[in-house]
């Protein structure tokens, strides 16, 4: 049952785009980002979805899987679409009652809709092909330079990469503790609120009992490889950029000069 | 009639992804009441997950349980009470402890079964010197204790529903030979005390030779053998074969056969040891 929960979103593969430095996959999710909020046309729109669909053709993800990112944000669309849709002025189109559609409703709110289905199924992009730990070494070696400011940037990745590394940990801990409780005829699924609220003691007491336990071991274990924090401190994988990540960081930059060209032209 | 049977039971986990993987296979078994049976295999040879099918804990992918004759997956059968029947000891059980004080969390299982305050005090305080745990501790914190005494505490928090079968998943993982031992030898007395079934999980077969009533060997998610112990040593050498460790003894019989001594090698117990020798001797002097 808790098996089930699947963490991140990472889908392995060996596509170029999983290859790509994570560094660079970071950038060029920013500059796709840029390129769809610069666009202030529909084709410059199309072209940063250009960029998108090479992409997503590259990665090798099932198309399934890029539908499911935006299933949550279903909501947030249909919001904005009623909002554009119905409460902007200009041409009517029709009207219907009190409910007037115009022109630039219609194409304020297609442009939205575009605009941010793009948008999350790009960054998805980002997590399918890339596992979270490679990410946060990436986000450490970007965030490197704010180590100047006396930023704790080494300190912060550790932590989100320690907290990543024990998410299945946990679950399996919970899972185990679960069974042994009902093993001894606690009744999980039966009750009202506070009765349910109850029985979760059996199991939330024992699951801090161990997670402060992993962390002191773990804590004491880092200690005896003399981890003293980020200073002096080597890497087993290089993150190494290969021509590959520079060509495709130059296609990403092309595509955003594209649009704004064609936002020139169009403008 | 046998208190424990499954027929052809089979559970696969991750069914419709790639990983799915059969963790046991048409398990056929009968246990008789009483037995008090060592379960003995490989990590990943389905140990586990067979002793959770015997208290509804994982429901089957095929096939059928019967506890006490009855299929605990029948719609009319309520599988807490097939929990409160068959009690299982999970490994560490020290992890499952929660309460403020020892005497809480043994009768933290009696509690959900409903019994009155008097009940569940007679058995706290029997299980309590059962398992010589010391009345004086049992308004302590069971944090307080020491291992060993944590994880009685833990034994003690199943024993106390009092079940008609007992099943403890490697009871003594991670404990200390002295540890083991007490543990080892009050699972024997409160099997001997109780007249239940108990079924033991266990990686030694040193520990499963000394009082086992009947051996259930696993391999690769099947039943390779459950039979007496005697038998069970008979085939020492394919036991070997499968990766699993014989008893020091049985091994020394072993190399002396091979050594051309005309010597039984179904031997596994001290005892047994030094009668067979002596037999051997007389037999040739």
């Amino acid at each position: 049952m808790l098996k089930d929960i699947t963490i991140g979103q990472y889908f392995p593969g060996k596509s170029p785009v999983h290859r790509l430095d994570p560094r660079f996959k970071i950038i060029i999710t920013a500059v796709f980002i840029v390129m769809l909020f610069s666009a202030d046309n529909f084709l410059g729109l199309a072209a940063g979805c250009a960029f998108l669909i090479i992409s997503f053709l590259i990665s090798e993800i099932p198309l399934r899987l890029m539908m499911k990112s935006i299933k949550p944000i279903v909501p947030i669309i249909l919001f904005t679409t009623i909002l554009n849709l119905f409460f902007l002025d200009g041409v009517t189109l029709f009207k219907l009652g009190f409910i007037k559609v115009t022109y630039e409703g219609l194409e304020t709110s297609a442009f939205m809709i575009v605009r941010i289905i793009a948008l999350i199924m790009g960054s998805s992009l980002l997590t399918y092909t890339t596992s979270p730990i490679t990410l946060t070494d990436a986000i450490e070696r970007l965030l490197a330079p704010l180590g100047r400011l006396k930023f704790p940037v080494h300190e912060l990745a550790m932590m989100m990469t320690i907290a990543l590394r024990f998410i299945p940990t946990i679950i399996e801990e919970t899972d185990r503790i679960m069974s042994a409780q009902k093993a001894r005829g606690a009744d999980m699924e039966s009750g009202g609120l506070l009765q349910r609220a109850k029985a979760l003691t059996p199991i939330l007491i024992p699951l801090f009992v161990s997670a402060f336990r992993r962390a002191e071991e773990l804590a004491l274990a880092m200690e005896c490889r003399c981890y003293h924090g980020g200073d002096g401190r080597t890497r087993l994988k290089e993150l190494k950029s290969k021509s590959a990540d520079y060509i495709a960081m130059g296609i990403s930059l092309i595509f955003l000069d594209l649009v704004i060209l064609l936002n020139i032209i169009f403008g | 009639m046998a208190i424990i049977k499954t027929e052809n039971l089979t559970y696969t986990y991750g069914i419709g992804t790639p990983f799915s993987k059969s963790a046991i296979q048409n398990v056929n078994l009968e246990i008789e009441e009483g037995e008090l049976v060592g379960i003995i295999g490989h990590t990943g040879s389905g140990k586990s997950t067979l002793i959770q099918h015997l208290n509804g804990l994982l429901k089957p992918t095929s096939g059928k349980v019967f506890i006490d004759g009855q299929d605990i997956w029948d719609k009319d059968v309520k599988i807490r009470d097939i929990r409160f029947k068959v009690g299982l000891v999970f490994q560490y059980p020290e992890y499952q402890i929660f309460e403020e004080t020892v005497y809480k969390d043994i009768a933290f299982g009696p509690k959900n079964m409903g019994l009155d305050e008097k009940e569940i005090d007679r058995r706290v305080n029997e299980i309590t010197d059962l398992l010589g745990l010391g009345r004086e501790n049992l308004q302590k914190s069971p944090f307080e204790l020491s291992g060993g005494q944590k994880r009685r505490t833990a034994i003690a928090g199943v024993m106390a529903m009092e079940p008609k079968i007992l099943i403890l998943d490697e009871p003594t993982a991670g404990l200390d030979p002295k540890g083991r031992d007490v543990i080892l030898d009050r699972i024997k007395e409160y099997h001997r005390r109780t007249k239940s079934t108990v079924l033991l999980v266990s990686h030694s077969m040193e520990d499963v030779a000394k009082f086992a009533t009947k051996i259930l060997v696993m391999n690769r998610a099947e039943v390779f053998c459950y039979d007496d112990p005697p038998e069970v040593f008979k085939r020492a050498k394919e036991l070997t074969e499968i990766g699993l460790s014989v008893p020091q003894i049985t091994r020394v019989f072993m190399a002396l056969k091979e050594k051309g001594v005309d010597i039984r090698t179904d031997v596994y117990t001290t005892d047994f040891a030094v009668k067979t020798i002596t037999e051997y001797l007389s037999r040739r002097s």
